[in-house]
C-alpha cells in the first residue's frame, strides 16, 4: 500500500529542506520525495496537501497517560487519542504511574498497551530510582532495553545530589539522557502557585524561581562533572533559562524543554485577570485550579525570558507536560486541588497564537522545537525527519485553520485544561504514524 | 472584578470601592444602636435563611455573625465542620451546591484554604460572604477595625497605622491594609523579616511602606494594630521562640509610648498575652479591643442586610 502526501510544503530542518514536495510513503516509511510535476506512482492512495504543511511526527517529550493505575484521569488509549489530534505522534509518558515506571517490565507493558490503541508511538521515560522515592537506582538498563527512552522523576525530584550524581554518571553508560524536574522542595514545599505579588495578593502559598533555578544550577554542575546527558524539563523562570544559556557557551550537555502554558500565561490568571495583550476573550474567575500546575505559572519578566530563550535558541524543545485529573479531583479547594492541565490538543494551536504569528519563532524553528530536537534528544532513529528511509510519522498542519478548543470535546478523558473556549488560528489537519492516517480532522 | 456588590456577595475588602466601603461603615453605624436596646431585634430580615458555614474554628466570628442574623431576624443555622469537605468524601462544590439546594439568601463562609467563598460564589445562587479564608482576607474583621477606628478618631484618611506581626499568613493584614490605603491611611507594617518578606512592599501600589523595626512602625502612630502569633509558626521554624519573639516584637507600654499621645491599641483576638502584647497594654486605657467585638456585631449586621438585598444606609 502506497500513500502519497501530494503537494504540500515540506518542512525538515535535519534535511535542511523547506520547499514544496510531495511525499512518497511505503510500507511505514518515507520511500521517496517526489517535485511537482512528477507522475503519481500506480496504485497509489493521494492525500491533498496543497496548501498544508508537511512535517516529520511531532515528538512531546514530557505527558502523564495515568496508566497503569490511574485510568480514571487518562488510559494509554485515550491519552494516544488526544495525541494524535493534537498533530503529535509519538509522546513520551513519564513514569509517576501506579505503580510507578520503575522497571521492564512496566516499560514495555505501556508500549504494548499503545500498540493495541494503535494511534500515537509511546515511548516511556523510565525512574531514576524505584519508586521514585530518591533513594537507590532503578534498573535503567533494563528499562532502556525495554524501550525506555529516558530517565527521570520528574514530580519527585532526586533531593540528594549524591545520588543524582551516581544516577548521571549510571545514565550515561546507556546513553540514556537524565530529565529533571528542577525543584528544590524545601524551598517550595506547601506552595501552589509562584512567589510574588500575586501569590501576596492572594494569600496563597507561593513556590519561589529560586527552587527551580537551584535545581537547574545543581543540574548543570553535576552534567559537567559526570559528562551526562541533562535534560531540564518545563523550563519556567529567567534564571533556569539564563543558566541552561550559559551551560550550552561552556558545551555543557544540557538540553531544556517549555511548556505552551508557561510561554502563553502569567500568574495573574490565578487571580482571575487574563494577560495583557492576549487574544482571547476568556475571563475566568480567581482561584479556579485548572490555573494549577507543578512549574507553576510564573510573572511577566519570566515569560518574557522564556519567550527570548525561544528566540535564541537556548529552549530545545515544546513539550506539553500533558497532566490529566478528573473533574472531582479538580473540584477542591485551591490549596488541595492536584496540580496540572491537559495540553496534547492545544499546544499546537497556542504556539502560532504565542510564538508565530507575533514572529518569535518561524515555521521552521516549530518543526526543530516539535520534532527534529525532540528525536535527537531521545536518540529516536528514523524520526524527526522525513529523509527517505525513515519512518513515516507525519504531522500535517493547516497554518490558516481557524477552530476552537472546547474541553468538552476533547478526547483526553480529563477535561482539566484552563483553554477551553480559546479560538486558535493555524492547527493540526491530520496525522501520520508508521504511514498510517490515525487523524483527520 | 465584576463580582462584588452586583451580586451581593462580600469576598474581601480587595473588590471593594472606597465608596463601597464607606457605603458599609455608614450603614453599620445606623445598626449599632440597635444593640443597645432592650428588645435588641428588628425586622430587617424577617423571612430570611443565613448559613453560618464554618469550616474552621471560631467563637468570637461566628457567634457575632449568629447574633447579627438574628438581631435583624433572619433565620440563622450554624454548620461547623471540623475540617474540610475532602475528609468526608464530598468536593466543596456538592457542599456547595446541597447548600445552595435549600434555598438561603446568603452563606457565610469561613475556610483554611484560601478562595473558597470565591469558588462557591461561582457556583451558589446565595449570596457569599468570607467570614475568613486561609491566608487571604477576613473583610468583616477589616470593616469593625475600622468602624472603632472612625468612632475614636472620626475620620481614617491620614491617620498613621502601624501593624505588626506576622504579616505573612494574616489574613486580617491584608484586609486591613487594603481598606486602610483605599481610605487613605499611611500604613507601616513591621516584623520578623521571615513573616513580612521583601516582596511584601509590592502588596498594594501605594500607602504602605514595609519597616524593618517594630519600633520604627509605632514611632508617630494614631493607631497601633497587633495581630496574633500562631503557635504552629515557630514549630516551622519562622522564629526560634515564643519568648524571643514577645522580647523583640511584643507590645509594651514602653513601645507604645512611642506612638502619638492619644494612638489606640487594636488586637483581632484571641490574644496571646504575655507574647505579641502585655497585658497592661491589653487591659490599658488605650486599648479598644472591646470595643472591637462590640462594633464586630453592627458591622457584620450591616454586610448580611446589605447582602440579602438592603440598600445602603445615607450618611
Amino acid at each position: 500500500m502506497k500513500l502519497l502526501i501530494a503537494n504540500g510544503h515540506l518542512i525538515d530542518p535535519a534535511a535542511q529542506e523547506n520547499t514544496g514536495m510531495s511525499v512518497l510513503i511505503e510500507d511505514g516509511k518515507v520511500a521517496a520525495w517526489l517535485r511537482s510535476g512528477e507522475d503519481t506512482p500506480e496504485d497509489c492512495e493521494v492525500f491533498d496537501a496543497s496548501g498544508l504543511l508537511v512535517a516529520p511526527g511531532f515528538i512531546d517529550m514530557h505527558v502523564h497517560l495515568r496508566e497503569p493505575g490511574q485510568e480514571h484521569k487518562e488510559t494509554i488509549a485515550s491519552g494516544c487519542a488526544a495525541a494524535v489530534a493534537g498533530g503529535w505522534t509519538s509522546v513520551c509518558p513519564m513514569p509517576n504511574t501506579n505503580p510507578v515506571n520503575d522497571n521492564a517490565a512496566i516499560t514495555r507493558y505501556m508500549i504494548e498497551q499503545a500498540e493495541r490503541a494503535g494511534l500515537a508511538n509511546v515511548f516511556p521515560i523510565g525512574a531514576i530510582t524505584k519508586s521514585s522515592d530518591g533513594s537507590e537506582l532503578a534498573e535503567m538498563g533494563e528499562m532502556k532495553a525495554a524501550g525506555a527512552v529516558a530517565v527521570s522523576d520528574d514530580g519527585r525530584p532526586v533531593p540528594n545530589a549524591g545520588i543524582m550524581r551516581r544516577a548521571m554518571q549510571y545514565a550515561k553508560d546507556f546513553n540514556l539522557p537524565v530529565i529533571d524536574h528542577c525543584e528544590d522542595k524545601s524551598l517550595s514545599s506547601g506552595g501552589v502557585m509562584h512567589e510574588g505579588r500575586v501569590s501576596l495578593l492572594l494569600g496563597l502559598k507561593g513556590m519561589p524561581a529560586l527552587a527551580e533555578d537551584i535545581d537547574a544550577v545543581r543540574d548543570i554542575i553535576l552534567a559537567q562533572d559526570t559528562g551526562a546527558h541533562v535534560h531540564i524539563a518545563h523550563v519556567s523562570t529567567k534564571g533556569a533559562v539564563e543558566a541552561v544559556r550559559r551551560a550550552k557557551d561552556e558545551h555543557i550537555n544540557v538540553t531544556c524543554e517549555v511548556t505552551p502554558h508557561h510561554f502563553t500565561l502569567t500568574d495573574d490568571v490565578v487571580a482571575g485577570h487574563v494577560r495583557t495583550g492576549s487574544d482571547s476573550d476568556w475571563v475566568p474567575s480567581a482561584y479556579d485550579t485548572n490555573t494549577k500546575m507543578s512549574p507553576p505559572l510564573r510573572s511577566e519578566d519570566h515569560l518574557e525570558a522564556i519567550i527570548e530563550g525561544l528566540r535564541d535558541g537556548t529552549i530545545d524543545a515544546i513539550a506539553t507536560d500533558h497532566a490529566p485529573h478528573h473533574a472531582d479531583e479538580k473540584a477542591l479547594e485551591y490549596d488541595r486541588a492536584p496540580m496540572g492541565i491537559t495540553g496534547l490538543e492545544t499546544s499546537l494551536g497556542l504556539t502560532f497564537q504565542q510564538l508565530i504569528s507575533k514572529g518569535v519563532i518561524d515555521l521552521v524553528r516549530l518543526v526543530e522545537l516539535c520534532s527534529t530536537n525532540p528525536a535527537r534528544i531521545f536518540n529516536l532513529e528514523h524520526r524527526g525527519t522525513l529523509r527517505p528511509g525513515s519512518i513515516a510519522d507525519i504531522t500535517i498542519i493547516d497554518p490558516e485553520l481557524q477552530w476552537t478548543y472546547l474541553n468538552s470535546e476533547s478526547r483526553s478523558r480529563s477535561r482539566n485544561s484552563p483553554f477551553d473556549g480559546w479560538q486558535f488560528t493555524g492547527g493540526c489537519v491530520a496525522t501520520i504514524v508508521g504511514g498510517r492516517i490515525v487523524y483527520r480532522r | 472584578m465584576e463580582k462584588p456588590f452586583r451580586r451581593r456577595d462580600l469576598l474581601g475588602i480587595r473588590e471593594l470601592s472606597s465608596a463601597e466601603i464607606i457605603g458599609i461603615l455608614d450603614t453599620a453605624e445606623n445598626f449599632s444602636e440597635i444593640s443597645n436596646r432592650e428588645v435588641k431585634k428588628v425586622p430587617a430580615l424577617r423571612g430570611k435563611t443565613v448559613i453560618n458555614l464554618f469550616f474552621e474554628n471560631s467563637t468570637r466570628t461566628r457567634t457575632s455573625f449568629e447574633l447579627a442574623a438574628k438581631r435583624l431576624s433572619a433565620d440563622a443555622v450554624n454548620i461547623s465542620v471540623a475540617s474540610s469537605s475532602v475528609t468526608k468524601g464530598e468536593t466543596l462544590l456538592d457542599t456547595a451546591l446541597n447548600l445552595d439546594a435549600m434555598s438561603p439568601d446568603c452563606i457565610v463562609v469561613r475556610h483554611g484554604s484560601a478562595g473558597v467563598p470565591h469558588q462557591l460564589a461561582k457556583v451558589s445562587r446565595a449570596a457569599i460572604v468570607n467570614a475568613g479564608d486561609g491566608a487571604n482576607e477576613h473583610p468583616t474583621q477589616a470593616l469593625l477595625d475600622a468602624m472603632t477606628i472612625r468612632e475614636q478618631k472620626g475620620t481614617i484618611e491620614g491617620l498613621e497605622v502601624a501593624i505588626v506581626g506576622d504579616i505573612l499568613h494574616s489574613r486580617v493584614a491584608r484586609s486591613n491594609i487594603h481598606l486602610l490605603t483605599k481610605l487613605g491611611a499611611k500604613v507601616r507594617v513591621a516584623g520578623p523579616g521571615t513573616l513580612v518578606p521583601n516582596d511584601f512592599s509590592h502588596f498594594v501600589e501605594s500607602g504602605m511602606t514595609v519597616v524593618p523595626h517594630i519600633e520604627d512602625a509605632i514611632r508617630g502612630a494614631d493607631v497601633v494594630m497587633i495581630l496574633r502569633i500562631q503557635r504552629e509558626r515557630q514549630d516551622s521554624a519562622y522564629f526560634p521562640t515564643l519568648r524571643e519573639y514577645s522580647i523583640h516584637y511584643g507590645l509594651t507600654n514602653e513601645r507604645l509610648d512611642l506612638a502619638k499621645e492619644d494612638a489606640i491599641v487594636l488586637h483581632p483576638g484571641p490574644m496571646n498575652r504575655g507574647i505579641e502584647i502585655a497585658s497592661e497594654v491589653a487591659d490599658g486605657s488605650r486599648s479598644l479591643i472591646l470595643d472591637q467585638v462590640k462594633y464586630g456585631v453592627a458591622v457584620r449586621m450591616a454586610v448580611l442586610y446589605l447582602a440579602t438585598g438592603g440598600n445602603v444606609a445615607q450618611s
